[in-house]
């Protein structure tokens, strides 16, 4: 009996692993699709509640509304204080604190 | 020629083979260098474009007070010039603040809706409060409130799972109790929310409104939206570190295949010379030999990426993302792709590698086979 060819086996777990790679793009098409709805009632939350900020953290007031903190909050706590919140490391302040002009 | 290739690509995977542990380690830790950038890639731009989606709708400008560089309450009063402004449309008071559940050692996010508050004495509460506290619609739960006493609500509702990267730590409750729980007096809002038909007018109105009241801070929606835009940044801490340690293993990698090869295989590539292989045939096996390891390994990240994100709720990040959090949103992302990261992922990991293996290669295999088996 003949054994397969090394190439064989690597070429069609190569092929395996594309066709993965599409069954997880036609994945992606159908959840964005699926998540259209789901979108306009979040929209909707957003408008009625007058949100301005997702609850990724909340650990920090700074980090809870990012886009309503100021550069001071962070080290409002004693002077010279650091910043201390993990979560405060993983994000950039907002941009336009650091800007001068508006658009 | 395809024949041709095929018996290359057999010779090239039994060399392989030949040193399997080596190959094997090499191989791994590639993968978990693709599958940790892969993962944060996923995970970033899912997040931003999510942020984008929602956060449109959110209030066109802002406008806050600060005192001696600090946020203050911002009073009513203001509202009546605010509306004169050219070009707004409207705007109301917010009042939102937070309280500290020291039982629990969570943050909540307590806010007074515009539309169909709570009637006084109920809240409605997220998703994440209701897990943590174990709340549910009918039941009591009580806060001390701004002079120490506690205060009592029932909850009227439990804000929707879905909604959790929004709502997980808010209570909603109507502007009395509100009132009465923070102590914030009638005449005083935390800020105010405007809307403004004509976004090219945002910034003049800004302008307008610091003009009238030079301690105001008026924030614009697109500064919203551009914030969540730029809070994953390629500059951000998450990012930065994670770059960093990417491009550390990858020099390592570089590194060990741009200083040459292992006795081994320079005296492999002398025996096949000598057999007669020409310089191009030991270029084309090395070629495939790098193709072998970064497109398995490109693959295997990727699809192992997509499933810890997408799938797993990024699991083997949480520890990262809650920090000190008690409270934290349990949501699923939408599998946003950006094609331009994954291809430049593509182009950074797989490319380089394979342009290492052969430049080697090809100084030992322009060798006199003789010189290199000796």
């Amino acid at each position: 009996m003949s054994t397969l060819r090394r190439s064989t086996v690597y070429l069609g777990m190569v092929g395996a692993l594309f066709l993965i790679c599409a069954g997880l793009l036609l994945h992606a098409s159908s959840a964005v699709r699926n998540a259209r709805a789901t979108l306009a009632r979040k929209g909707a939350l957003v408008r009625r509640l007058s949100l301005t900020d997702l609850c990724l953290f909340t650990e920090a007031n700074y980090t809870r509304h990012l886009s309503m903190a100021d550069l001071s909050t962070p080290f409002q706590d004693a002077p010279v204080s650091l910043e201390h919140f993990p979560t405060g490391a993983l994000v950039e302040p907002p941009t336009h604190l650091s800007r001068k002009t508006r658009d | 020629m395809i024949e041709r290739q095929r018996h290359i690509l057999d010779f090239t995977l039994s060399s392989l083979m030949r040193r399997k542990g080596k190959n094997g380690a090499l191989l791994l830790v590639y993968t978990l260098v693709v599958f940790v950038l892969a993962s944060v890639l996923f995970l970033t731009h899912a997040l931003q474009r999510e942020a984008a989606l929602v956060l449109k709708d959110a209030p066109e400008i802002v406008v806050q007070r600060t005192l001696a560089g600090r946020y203050h309450p911002v009073p009513i009063t203001w509202l009546s010039a605010i509306e004169e402004v050219n070009g707004v449309i409207s705007a109301r008071p917010r009042l939102w603040g937070y309280h500290y559940d020291p039982l629990l050692r969570a943050n909540y996010t307590l806010s007074v809706p515009a539309e169909n508050p709570p009637e006084p004495g109920t809240v409605d509460i997220g998703a994440g409060i209701s897990r943590t506290r174990g709340a549910h619609p009918g039941d009591i739960i009580a806060f001390a409130g701004h002079d120490g006493k506690p205060r009592s609500f029932a909850v009227r509702e439990v804000l929707a799972e879905e909604s959790q990267l929004l709502t997980s730590d808010l209570i909603l409750l109507c502007e009395k109790d509100y009132r009465d729980f923070s102590g914030i007096p009638g005449d005083l809002a935390t800020d105010l929310a405007l809307r403004v038909r004509n976004p090219k007018e945002f910034g003049t109105i800004a302008e307008k409104i610091t003009r009238i009241y030079p301690d105001s801070r008026p924030i614009l929606r697109s500064e919203i939206l551009r914030t969540y835009d730029a809070v994953f940044g390629w500059r951000s801490g998450l990012l930065i570190v994670i770059f960093s340690a990417a491009a550390l293993a990858f020099a390592i990698f570089a590194w060990d295949k741009a200083t040459g090869l292992s006795a081994e295989e320079r005296r492999e590539i002398g025996i096949l010379k000598a057999i007669g292989w020409e310089t191009s045939d030991v270029m084309l096996m090395k070629f495939w030999e790098g193709t072998v390891i970064s497109l398995t390994a490109f693959l295997l990240g990727v699809i192992l990426a997509y499933a810890h994100v997408f799938f797993a709720s990024f699991s083997l990040f949480s520890p990262v993302l809650k920090g000190w959090s008690t409270l934290y949103p349990a949501f699923r992302l939408t599998p946003y792709l950006d094609f331009g990261q994954i291809s430049t992922l593509f182009f950074l990991t797989v490319v380089p590698y394979t342009v290492t293996t052969i430049v080697p290669s090809w100084r030992a295999a322009v060798i006199d086979p003789d010189q290199v088996m000796r």
